[in-house]
């Protein structure tokens, strides 16, 4: 036993003194904060960015004094008669942020307009202007109808649909979109860390076989030792990176939405926009509030049942999985030889992946759902689809304890192969090889 | 020390060792014979614990062979390997560790054996910046650094130059004498006659003789002698009922060279009394077959015409 701990500490310790260990370990949670950063720094921009001047050209005669300026876009009416090409020059010369509205006289029929500027305008500030446009006529056309506006405005019913789940705890929010994000994040990590990990573990072993060194161990430690070293220590460096890139990510992400937004954090931020828009305009929801949505969303994920059961289910499936890959490598000479191995290997698990999208993430309680979470090579990603849509505890529990079946199973099988196939040098192995050596005796 | 016992490993299409039994003297040096594919390897990862026997048994100082014997075996494969990208202090700790000895112990033993073999300055260099002679002097410190009580070297010399030969092969005296025994697998016969106290030969699969080399040798000899003697008027003829010569190489003015076999019942000093009287005798030497030529000899009239195709 104590043996199988100096592997462990060998394979975990070689791993992460690596130069690159530490690279992939602190450049990843940078990569994800920059992007976050990023994110919120150029939204905030947008924000600021869209402060804009338009000088309104009304030929119509319709929106004298009815268009108001808003927080972001200050209307400028111009006298009709001044509209001449010299004028337009001036007026756009200013800078970039300065726009041009022309409205035709026959706007109100043909409901087109014209704006005019130096730079195409942003989405966000056309969007803005048409709709001011949009109430305006309206408005207009609602006074034709004789309908008051003010009527129409009070008679604006709103529906909130608040999603609940029935779970054990009573009724909880639902959040199913986040939730989607969530899952199918969740199945692209686990289908590239089991890749990651499992290869490394492959990749040791042929190590070991082509520099001859697995002879010399095996006459001090049993090869089921040699390789469960291998797949803990390897294991538990992923673990490691897991919970290292974990901390940093949280740690540098309160960091960065702290300095990026001037004090405000992003909720404020986002309740401010929504009040906002509500005040002005129920319209204007559906964009600013889109950022309000998210976050209230996430705040309904429970994320420490998502990260408990993701390392649960990737420690699990890594080791199912690693058991299977080490087993491979004990049978070739090098990488180049891996491939006939790896095809069935790959299967399964591409296949979940592949189905989590379509299938796993639109129907996450139906009967395929269920089954591939059960089924011990596809439940690493099928149920980690699933949790983040709530998934019963006997269900997780099951799973995980058919998880731990078939990882002594393949465990099992991968030893007996791997115990023969470390010493077989030189050797192209078949399949009819490798169900020889599973069963020599000893 | 160590017992085998009709020991069978069979494979899938062969069998690798049939019914062989042997067994080594504690503190001696023992030779393991055997053409290529004879099922040295076998044995040599049996009694390592490294793979099972079908049948058969193996007793370690008595006991039957068991895990707890490992930390008192030291293998050295004839298959050298190390960890290219780990540190040689480092690399050695850890085998050591393997074997059972605690860090501390570990970092003593191996500090004294860097200095003796003059390697300290290795301690924090790679395996793969060592050139291939001082690997092996590695690999060989690694193997006995837990000081154990059989060391089982696996063609110990390839791969050395004559130098660094002579100090390993200084060393695997020195432990020798220090009461270490030491199984020698190895297909080059001059090493064994020189070192090794027993042997057994092992071809395809069988064992065909063990026992100690000089009882082996006595089994062996032929009764066969060479007489050189000085030029002479009468050529020495045989004598029917004492000797017979096998051959006869004659070089004028100078000596004369005779090889014969004394017949059954006489002994040297018989031919000499016949033939003093009649030559001038310069030299005498019993031809006792080397080993190499007990092996020659043994193996090919086992081989079938098979064997000689892919073996000559």
């Amino acid at each position: 036993m104590n043996k199988i701990v100096l592997i462990i500490k060998r394979e975990y310790l070689s791993r992460v003194k690596k130069r690159s260990f530490l690279l992939v370990t602190f450049l990843v949670p940078l990569a994800i904060i920059g992007i976050y950063g990023l994110t919120i720094y150029l939204t905030a921009r947008s924000f600021e960015n869209s402060k804009a001047t338009v000088h309104v050209i009304d030929q119509s005669g319709l929106f004298s004094g009815k268009i108001e300026s808003t927080k972001n876009i200050t209307f400028l009416p111009v006298a009709t008669a001044e509209n001449t090409a010299n004028q337009r020059e001036q007026l756009l010369d200013a800078d970039g942020k300065n726009f041009l509205l022309i409205i035709p006289s026959d706007f109100e029929t043909s409901s087109r307009a014209e704006l005019i500027s130096r730079e195409t305008a942003s989405l966000t500030v056309q969007g803005e202007i048409s709709r001011k446009l949009e109430n305006v006529l309206r408005d207009i056309a609602f006074t034709n109808a004789g309908i008051d506006r003010a009527t129409v405005e009070s008679i604006r019913p709103e529906v909130t649909l608040a999603a609940k789940e029935i779970t054990d705890e009573g009724e909880k929010d639902s959040s199913a979109g986040a939730a989607m994000g969530i899952a199918m994040s969740l199945s692209i990590l686990v289908y590239i860390c089991l890749f990651l990990y499992g290869s490394q573990v492959m990749r040791g072993i042929i190590e070991e076989k082509n520099s001859r060194i697995v002879e010399v161990i095996i006459s001090s430690v049993k090869p089921f030792q040699l390789m469960m070293g291998k797949i803990i220590g390897i294991g538990l460096v992923g673990l490691t990176q897991f919970i290292l890139w974990i901390f940093l990510s949280t740690t540098l992400m309160g960091v960065a939405s702290a300095g990026l937004i001037d004090g405000q954090d992003l909720k404020a931020k986002v309740e401010q926009q929504q009040a906002l828009s509500n005040g002005e305009a129920a319209q204007d929801r559906s964009q600013m509030g889109m950022l309000g949505t998210v976050k209230q969303e996430l705040d309904k994920v429970d994320f420490r049942t998502i990260i408990t059961t993701f390392l649960l289910y990737f420690f699990g499936g890594y080791l199912l999985y690693s058991a299977l890959f080490a087993a491979v490598g004990s049978a070739v000479d090098s990488e180049t030889e891996t491939q006939q191995f790896m095809f069935p290997i790959t299967i399964p698990l591409l296949f979940t992946y592949i189905l989590s999208f379509g299938v796993l993430v639109n129907d996450p309680h139906g009967p395929l759902s269920f089954w591939l979470s059960m089924i011990p090579f596809t439940s690493p990603i099928a149920m980690l689809v699933r949790i983040p849509f709530g998934v019963p505890a006997w269900e997780i529990g099951l799973s995980l304890v058919l998880l731990i079946g078939g990882f002594i199973l393949t465990t099992w099988i991968a030893a007996r192969i791997y115990r023969v196939g470390i010493l077989m040098y030189g050797k192209k192995a078949s399949y009819k090889e490798l169900v020889k050596w599973f069963r020599y005796k000893g | 020390m160590l017992e085998i016992r009709n020991i069978v490993k069979q494979y899938a299409n062969h069998r690798a060792l049939d019914d062989v039994s042997t067994h080594v003297e504690k503190g001696t040096i023992f030779g393991l014979l055997g053409p290529n594919g004879a099922g040295k390897t076998s044995l040599i990862r049996i009694i390592n614990q490294i793979t099972a026997p079908d049948s058969g048994e193996i007793y370690f100082d008595g006991e039957r062979l068991n895990p707890t014997h490992i930390g008192r075996i030291g293998y050295l494969p004839e298959e050298r390997g190390l960890y290219k990208k780990m540190e040689i202090g480092e690399q050695m700790l850890y085998l050591a560790q393997l074997k059972g000895l605690s860090r501390k112990e570990a970092t003593e033993r191996i500090k004294h054996w860097f200095e003796k073999m003059e390697m300290q300055s290795w301690w924090h260099k790679k395996v793969e910046d060592l050139s291939k002679g001082m690997q092996q002097k590695v690999q060989f410190v690694a193997t006995v650094v837990h000081r154990p009580d059989l060391i089982i070297l696996d063609e110990p010399f390839s791969g050395f130059d004559p130098v660094n030969a002579n100090i390993i092969k200084e060393e695997i005296l020195s432990l020798n004498r220090n009461g270490a025994t030491i199984i020698f697998s190895t297909h080059r016969m001059e090493s064994v006659e020189e070192l090794c106290d027993s042997i057994v030969l092992i071809n395809k699969a069988k064992k065909i003789l063990d026992g100690k080399l000089s009882d082996i040798k006595n089994v062996y000899r032929t009764n066969t002698y060479r007489i050189e003697h000085l030029p002479s008027k009468e050529p020495v003829t045989e004598v029917a009922g004492l000797f017979s010569i096998e051959s006869i190489v004659d070089v004028p003015e100078e000596s004369t060279t005779l090889t014969v076999r004394i017949a059954d019942g006489k002994t040297i000093n018989d031919v000499l009394m016949h033939l003093i009287p009649r030559v001038q005798i310069h030299e005498l030497k019993e031809l006792i077959p080397s080993i190499h030529d007990i092996f020659v000899q043994q193996v090919t009239a086992q081989a079938s015409p098979a064997f000689i195709e892919t073996h000559e």
